[in-house]
């Protein structure tokens, strides 16, 4: 797990308490908030990492804060994000809430699911 | 009950077992639930497996100090503890001092797009997280299905499942999964075939619109069980399940003796009354005195201080203590006592079964030393003969082995009230009195037999049985050449023989004052006599004295001529004549 825990550290991306704050007051301005939770380094999880970064790098530059959780650390978000399936991706904002499960390989339902297609 | 419901269920000691601490529940499956091990129950919609699921944790908590997670697939944790704090189970509480743990799993379709490859082990982590959390020994999953109506993927449910319960076998923890029924199958998803181990079905049937719930396992891996489907109650108490095989004929059987409550009564049945703990039958057709001759016997156990719990299916309470009070019984007394309790019901309120279980549980509660069964026909409407006789045997069965004594009356159809009972329960009971209308000069009346009570002499003769102002008596009936007489032909009878005596003794005094009259003259005529008899004795003493005066005369008239002759003084021979009488005489 040690493994995992320093990959967990080295993703940059990851949100603090404060940095979530700041992201609900920017509900309003299209700014999106994505949390991924992934079960340790599973290949699943691997995958399910590597393409949601790379929709957001290609389709929400600039707009989005994206948290990296995983519930094999941390299994209290397990209950709170009401996680069943891994890895799952939670569209927080902007609403309505969504959620995707499995390695995110399928772009397009991805980019649908998201209302990134329409704009 | 429990001891011996497990004798026949031998436990191999090959695993253990988790005792649910549901009433019955531990009986019919031999010591609990595969300890370890996943159970599925199944059953429709609303026959009670949310219930069951939580009972078991609660239970665990409380009585075995085993701590539970129940995972909600369906209703919010806010929403069971509402609905569970109606059944006295104070969740918050549990909750709140680590002894319960509750995790909502939200699943909503529509929120959720399935994108690749996943798995369940969001869910394996959140449930690992709330057994570790607390050290939970037991889980309840409720239902486990709304999986299949979240997730499109059923092939990865599939395996995931299988995979779930290897987890929960992992964990060690003793766990309960509910499942909805199929149409053909246990469960709409087939979950049977991942829990293997112990399925438990529920089932919730309306046979003549009477809604009976029912409980079968169906499968034990590992274990004997009781196969049959038992009846179970649900409650403001929770579930209770009871074991519908007899007890068992292994009763003690104890030889004090209580009172009917009619001295006559005890009179007949050796001056004692009923033997505590034995079965009393009271069979009459209508208005033959059943409820009275109960009364009798409760107000005689509550003036020992006794409680008694009178399960009545015809009258309310209130109508059975005024009705009681027209024959000098005041039941209420007993009732404001606590030591008297009425349990009413309408027989049709629900099925055989569930007044058995009913009844069960109230003797439990109430721990009487007797209880009445007023009217055991009335049952009869719910039911078919084998099936009250069924019932009726386990509860005696019941009763015998708590030592309580049970008096049961049974209306008997048609005038002909005859050594048939409708139920075919005679062999069951010990006693049995029957009270029998005897017809005759235009009336009714009430006569009264006992036609059987084992293990002692009892009276073979009929007796009148009068309901009156201070309660029932009875009387003995006019047997004679014109049979048997009761009422106002044994009143008209005793008042013939009475004017028959009355004469007879008239006759005798007749004949004694005659004959004191003739004692009265006989006396008469013997004290004329004596006066007679009297009178000559007295005139024969007068002759006598008269007699000396003369000689004494007759002597001094010789002296006195002897003096004026001047004679020689010569002695008197005084008395001379009489001394030689006297002489004489002797």
């Amino acid at each position: 797990m040690s493994e995992t825990k320093q990959d967990d550290a080295s993703i940059p991306f990851r949100d603090t308490a404060g940095e979530f704050e700041l992201a609900l007051e920017e509900a309003g301005t299209g700014v999106y908030l994505l949390r991924l939770y992934v079960s340790g380094m599973t290949p699943n999880s691997i995958r399910a990492i590597e393409n949601i970064r790379k929709i957001c790098a290609e389709h929400l530059e600039g707009r989005y804060h994206l948290e990296i959780i995983d519930i094999y650390q941390q299994p209290i978000f397990a209950k709170e994000g009401q996680i069943v399936a891994a890895p799952t991706l939670v569209k927080e904002l902007p609403p309505p809430l969504r959620k995707f499960i499995g390695d995110l390989s399928q772009t397009e339902r991805i980019l649908l699911g998201l209302d990134i297609r329409k704009k | 009950m429990a001891e011996t419901t497990l004798q026949e269920i031998p436990v191999l000691e090959t695993f253990q077992k988790c005792p649910t601490g549901i009433k019955g529940l531990d009986e019919i499956t031999g010591g609990g639930l595969p300890q370890g091990r996943p159970t599925l129950i199944c059953g429709g919609a609303g026959c009670g497996k949310t219930l069951l699921a939580m009972e078991f944790l609660v239970r665990g908590t409380t009585e075995y100090d085993e701590p539970g997670v129940f995972i909600s697939f369906e209703e919010k944790s806010e929403e069971l503890t509402k609905n569970f704090a109606s059944l006295g189970f104070d969740l918050n509480d549990l909750v709140a001092r680590e002894k319960l743990l509750l995790d909502y799993v939200h699943i909503e379709r529509s929120e959720i797009e399935e994108t690749g490859e996943y798995d369940l082990e969001g869910l394996f982590i959140r449930m690992g997280y709330a057994i570790d959390s607390i050290g939970a020994k037991r889980v309840a999953i409720d239902t486990i299905e709304a999986l299949f109506s979240g997730f499109s993927n059923e092939t990865i449910l599939r395996a995931e499942l299988r995979r779930l319960f290897r987890f929960l076998k992992g964990k060690g923890v003793t766990a309960v999964i509910t499942g909805e029924q199929g149409e053909r199958t246990l469960t709409r998803f087939g979950l049977e075939e991942y829990v293997a181990d112990c399925v438990i079905f529920l089932s919730h049937q309306v046979v003549n619109q009477i809604a009976t719930r029912r409980l079968r396992i169906i499968k034990y891996r590992g274990s004997a069980h009781g196969t049959n489907e038992y009846p179970f109650l649900l409650d403001e108490q929770g579930f209770s399940v009871m074991p519908i095989s007899s007890i068992g004929l292994d009763h003690s059987a104890s030889s004090e003796r209580v009172s009917t409550g009619i001295q006559r009564l005890d009179t007949m049945l050796e001056g004692k009354g009923y033997y505590r703990g034995s079965s009393i039958l009271v069979t009459g057709s209508a208005g033959t005195g059943k409820s009275s001759l109960a009364a009798h016997f409760v107000d005689a156990a509550c003036r020992r201080g006794e409680r008694c719990l009178y399960f009545a299916f015809e009258e309310s309470r209130n109508q059975i203590i005024r009705n009681m009070r027209s024959i000098g019984l005041d039941l209420g007394q007993w009732v404001d006592k606590g030591v008297l309790e009425f349990r009413n019901s309408r027989p049709t309120l629900y099925g055989l079964e569930m007044h058995l279980v009913a009844m069960h549980r109230a003797i439990e509660e109430f721990q009487p030393a007797i209880v009445v069964i007023d009217p055991i026909s009335n049952l009869m409407s719910v039911a078919s003969e084998m099936e009250v006789k069924s019932m009726l045997s386990r509860l005696i069965d019941y009763l015998k082995m708590k030592e309580i004594t049970a008096f049961c009356s049974a209306l008997t159809v048609g005038g002909a009230a005859g050594d048939r009972t409708e139920e075919g329960m005679s062999s069951l009971m010990d006693s049995w009195i029957l009270l029998q209308s005897l017809e005759g000069d235009g009336e009714r009346n009430r006569g009264l037999y006992i036609l059987k009570s084992r293990g002692m002499q009892h009276s073979n003769q009929v007796r009148e049985f009068c309901l009156t102002d201070n309660g029932a008596k009875l009387q003995d009936v006019y047997v004679g050449p014109g049979g048997v007489l009761a009422g106002a032909g044994r009143i008209a009878q005793e008042a013939r023989e009475k004017a028959d005596a009355l004469g007879r003794s008239q006759e005798i005094e007749c004949k004694q004052r005659d004959l004191e009259r003739k004692k009265a003259l006989m006396e008469a005529q013997i004290a004329a006599l004596r006066i007679g008899f009297d009178t000559e004795v007295d005139e024969l003493e007068r002759a006598i004295s008269r007699g000396k005066l003369h000689r004494e005369a007759v002597a001094r008239d010789t002296l006195t001529m002897g003096r004026a002759r001047a004679a020689d003084d010569t002695p008197i021979p005084e008395g001379n004549g009489a001394r030689n009488g006297k002489g004489e005489r002797r």
